[in-house]
């Protein structure tokens, strides 16, 4: 056992905080304000190279592990939860689904741009009518000759409109027995004739962020395009998911760690009843439940991060991760405002936008519920993990 | 009879800085205790004329020098004149002022000399015949006070503003002698071959009195751009302008400089050369107006030592008010130009 | 061109600072890089980068002073080297620079030597302009720009943040240059150099290896003596609130104050 992190770790996390509060944070506030992503978060964040941060440096990326991986998302979304959606669905549910699934050519084709920052990847698994129940999904895909024929519609989509690529679930067997098996993934790209896309407004949080949606009308794409086996789409999803909701969890992190630093700074500073409302009791317990939670928060996805630096199977441990750290965090968030009184009702300071920032993480990568639902699975025995065909590789250090 | 206690009178373009008569007046203190008698050397254009003021200042006596080698500050040149002149006459101190040239010429005086150099003092006392020197360190949050551990001449430089200034007496005056250069040209390995022009105006370091203004300077819901603003970060920066106004009409009566928190500066509302904070400038005037400037530790870094600070500020917590002397609760775009018109009215300006 | 850049370690700049028992104590804030040396990291790079060469980055301090040399090796400095002794305890700013002069004499053909203008903990901003003269070379200081290397003429052009405005100052190389904030704006460490950082072995360099004498430095060499550290005393100001019915009452009521109390 060894808990702490290292010297290398510590540098990563102390440069991307420095980054992200110095070249990111000044960005946030109006851009959540017009609800209109920076225009220039993409390109900073890819000249620092945290959009290939995890990835092999074989394939374009910086090489450095999966707890790095986390460590980013965490000191991220401490300044916004969109910068770390960006991480998200770029580097955890795109990049490494094709590190772990696509073949080598594909890796060389789509992997390393995506690695170097050069094309924006995002993840198109929801549809207007299938969102936990991903079996639901109604885009279709038919083969003709060496191209697939694409139709449906996603929603949901983090960077919609920002994409070059996106890692694209559709029905390939529409006669499967069981709806799991008739899914193929593929990598689409979004300059191809048939594809439409928009921004989609009025979100509760995450405004500085990109949310959309892309429509496929009779696309054409190679079937060089199709990752993994026809059938195995529903396997990769999984997969992809597992790498998306550790970065959540590593984000919720951040966020919750955000309320805690906010909240502690205010209550040192605010005066009521003639002391600093620090002293209050009531306040206090606020406080240790949000440091409890955080450290709580902190250990499972350093876990989950570890176990894929072994290569080991961690489906159970990053769902738990997620759903605890998810809503710690909204729980943190309401404490935060609560403790900023009225002023935290207002965007003068930042417990509101923490607080609608919050809520979405609860919804997406896995509702609470089927998160609970995947956990009394686990502990019942109802629910186990069988071997993939490909498994996410270890991290391999110096690759 | 104690050895002499030297100061150097800096100087810019012939006029001495007001650091420069502090020091002497700081000297003057220690004479009594350390004993000996209040030394001023000043090098350069003009130094024979401010020898001769020095004497109104109080100094003992004076020293001066200037040649082509001195026409300019340089470290090299200044700094080898005044070790030679320490070397030859040994002073047990030698008290320069913490401007930019100061801070250069104690450093190359106390490599050259070997000696105990003690940098940027707020505080000088003699006790049981030890001169205790305050400064502070770690950008004001403590202050240390050091000692000199022995050898024949030692050297401190004072915090501009931090001594009292002493009145001039012109009927105090006396015969500086004159010193020579310790360099040759062809010795001197740099040149100042001019300078670039810079925005007018009080000097920071140097003002008595300094307004500044924090981000909230843009935030006057009753003004409007222009309709040929339609960027949203112009109009913003058209608006703090508006605010900075404000605060100049008020440094113009008071004959003050102007400051701006780090906020301000970040956000494009004024130059950084006018930033007051940990990494901006630090400043302690006799009064410092804070005007919708909430007071974030990294600004009370550059300004608690101001002798004293007006808030103006219209959240009645923020942290700025906890080291304000006097305080206005009250939004700067209309309480400034009120105080502006009133001070004009009193002042007579 | 052959570039030493001397850091320090200091605290965190957002520390919170305190004396115990007559120690400097900043809880469990971070030693970073003192920000005024990034610049000087950042300037000796970019100077690299344009006129080719290498950049060594010097540190005294500490065995946990790596930390700081593995950051600036991470930002993109070539090499980094660590002088420690158990002699140098309680060196002043003249016995740091002595160490610093000396192991930038053995570093070599040296063409510039960049510092920050002051170090954020012993804020005596003399060190640059110390070395400079122990080295005999042309100490140029606050320096905002360089206007021009001339690396062929063994010549560089500055401008120099002086308290008037800017001096233009031209100077023969090598020459210790130190940096104010308008110079640049430091980079960040990169990922890979992250990685290639933690795997470099930092040398150690003692006085020995410099060729300093123990006496010239630490606490047999210095000429300054801590006497006492202290937190200042918490500013007793009880803030009072001027009030009026309108801005003009306010401002008449504020200035009565001001001339009473001889303020202004």
């Amino acid at each position: 056992m060894d808990f702490a992190l290292t010297a290398e770790h510590e540098m990563v996390r102390r440069t991307v905080r420095e980054f992200a509060q110095g070249e990111l944070a000044p960005l946030i506030k109006e851009a959540d304000r017009r609800q209109e992503p920076p225009e220039e978060t993409l390109p900073r964040m890819a000249a620092q190279g945290l959009l290939g941060i995890c990835l092999p440096a074989r394939y374009g990326g910086q090489g450095l592990d999966y707890l790095a991986l986390g460590l980013a998302c965490e000191e991220l979304e401490a300044v916004d939860t969109s910068l770390r959606v960006v991480m998200s669905v770029h580097v955890g549910l795109n990049s490494l689904g094709l590190l772990q699934w696509a073949s080598e050519a594909q890796k060389q084709a789509f992997l390393v741009p995506q690695a170097r920052g050069e094309r924006i990847a995002a993840f198109g698994l929801t549809e207007p009518g299938a969102g936990s129940d991903a079996a639901a999904i109604l885009s279709s895909a038919r083969r003709e000759g060496e191209e697939y024929i694409l139709n449906g519609e996603k929603i949901w989509m983090s960077l919609a409109t920002r994409a070059h690529h996106v890692l694209w679930f559709a029905r390939t067997d529409p006669r499967a027995a069981d709806p799991h098996d008739g899914l193929s993934a593929f990598l689409v790209e979004t300059d191809r004739p048939g594809v439409t896309r928009g921004d989609l407004h009025g979100k509760l949080g995450v405004r500085a962020g990109s949310t959309g949606w892309v429509h496929l009308e009779e696309v054409r794409v190679p079937a060089a395009n199709r990752i993994g086996q026809e059938g195995e789409g529903f396997a990769i999803a999984m997969s992809c998911l597992d790498n998306g909701r550790y970065t959540v969890a590593a984000g919720a992190a951040g966020l919750l760690r955000a309320a805690l630093e906010l909240s502690v700074k205010y209550a040192l500073q605010r005066r009521t009843f003639g002391k600093e409302i620090a002293r209050h009791q009531l306040i206090q317990e606020k406080i240790a439940r949000m440091a409890q939670q955080y450290e709580i928060a902190r250990l499972l996805y350093l876990r989950a991060g570890w176990m894929k630096n072994q290569g080991l199977r961690n489906t159970r441990e990053t769902s738990l991760a997620k759903w605890t750290a998810t809503e710690a965090a909204f729980e943190a968030a309401h404490q935060a405002l609560q403790i900023h009184g009225a002023y935290g009702y207002s965007d003068e300071f930042e417990a509101e936008r923490l607080l609608r920032n919050a809520r979405g993480a609860t919804i997406y990568e896995g509702t609470s519920e089927i998160h609970t639902l995947l956990q009394a699975g686990y502990a019942l025995g109802y629910r186990s993990d069988r071997p993939l065909r490909c498994e996410l590789p270890a991290h391999q250090p110096g690759m | 009879m104690g050895k002499e206690i030297w100061v150097y009178i800096d100087q810019f373009k012939g006029k001495a800085l007001s650091a420069s008569w502090e020091s002497v007046a700081a000297a003057k203190t220690l004479a009594g205790p350390l004993g000996g008698s209040v030394v001023a050397l000043a090098l350069g254009p003009g130094a024979q004329a401010l020898a001769v003021e020095a004497f109104h200042f109080g100094a003992d006596a004076a020293m001066w020098g200037d040649d082509a080698t001195l026409a300019d500050f340089r470290p090299e040149a200044y700094g080898l004149t005044v070790a030679k002149l320490a070397k030859e006459k040994v002073p047990q101190l030698v008290i320069i002022p913490a401007s930019t040239r100061g801070r250069d010429l104690a450093a190359m005086v106390s490599a050259e000399l070997g000696c105990g150099a003690a940098a940027d003092a707020t505080g000088l006392e003699v006790k049981d015949g030890t001169l205790r020197i305050t400064r502070p360190v770690y950008a004001g949050k403590l202050f240390s006070v050091v000692t000199f551990t022995g050898g024949e001449t030692n050297i401190i430089s004072l915090r501009p503003r931090s001594f009292p200034m002493p009145e001039a007496d012109a009927g105090k005056s006396g015969s500086p002698s004159q010193v020579q250069s310790a360099v040759a040209e062809g010795d001197l390995k740099s040149k100042v071959t001019g300078y670039v022009a810079s925005e007018a105006g009080v000097s920071l370091t140097d003002a008595k009195i300094i307004v500044s203004g924090g981000r909230g300077v843009a935030n006057n819901p009753a003004i409007t751009p222009p309709a040929e603003i339609t960027d949203e970060k112009q109009k913003e920066v058209w608006k703090a302008q508006q605010g900075f106004a404000l605060i100049r009409e008020l440094a113009g009566v008071l004959k003050a400089a102007v400051g701006a928190s780090r906020a301000a500066v970040d956000a494009g509302y004024i130059p950084y050369s006018n930033q007051v904070g940990q990494t901006g400038k630090v400043v302690s005037p006799d009064l410092y107006i804070a005007c919708a400037i909430s007071g974030a530790i990294q600004h009370q870094a550059g300004m608690r030592t101001s002798k004293n600070i007006l808030a103006i500020n219209k959240d009645p917590e923020a942290p700025i008010f906890g080291l304000a002397r006097f305080g206005v609760v009250s939004d700067m775009h209309k309480f400034v130009p009120a105080l502006t018109a009133e001070l004009k009215k009193r002042l007579g300006r | 061109m052959n570039i030493v850049v001397c850091i320090k370690q200091t605290p965190d700049s957002a520390a919170k600072i305190t004396v115990e028992g007559g120690q400097v104590a900043w809880g469990d804030a971070p030693l970073v890089v003192n920000p005024w040396d990034e610049f000087a990291v950042e300037e000796a790079l970019r100077t690299k980068e344009k006129h080719g060469g290498k950049v060594t980055a010097v540190c005294m301090g500490a065995e946990t002073a790596k930390e700081a040399l593995k950051t600036v090796l991470a930002m993109g400095c070539d090499e980094a080297i660590l002088v420690t002794d158990p002699a140098l305890k309680g060196c002043d700013s003249l016995g740091t620079a002595r160490v610093l002069a000396g192991a930038i004499r053995k570093a070599g053909e040296v063409d510039a030597v960049f510092f920050g203008r002051q170090a954020i903990d012993s804020d005596t901003g003399m060190t640059a302009g110390q070395v400079a003269r122990l080295l005999g070379w042309p100490a140029l200081t606050y320096v905002a720009a360089i206007a021009e290397w001339k690396p062929a003429e063994k010549a560089v052009s500055v401008q120099r943040m002086t308290d008037e405005g800017r001096q233009v100052v031209e100077s023969s190389l090598p020459a210790v240059i130190s940096v104010v904030k308008e110079i640049n704006e430091p980079r960040y460490p990169s990922f890979m150099g992250i990685r290639k950082a933690s795997k470099t072995t930092i040398p150690l360099w003692s006085l020995a290896d410099i060729g300093v004498a123990a006496d010239q430095v630490g606490e047999k060499g210095a000429r300054v003596g801590w006497a006492e550290m202290y937190a200042p005393p918490a500013r007793k100001v009880v803030c009072e609130m001027i009030k009026g019915e309108t801005p003009e009452e306010t401002a008449a009521a504020l200035v009565d104050r001001l001339i009473a109390e001889k303020v202004i």
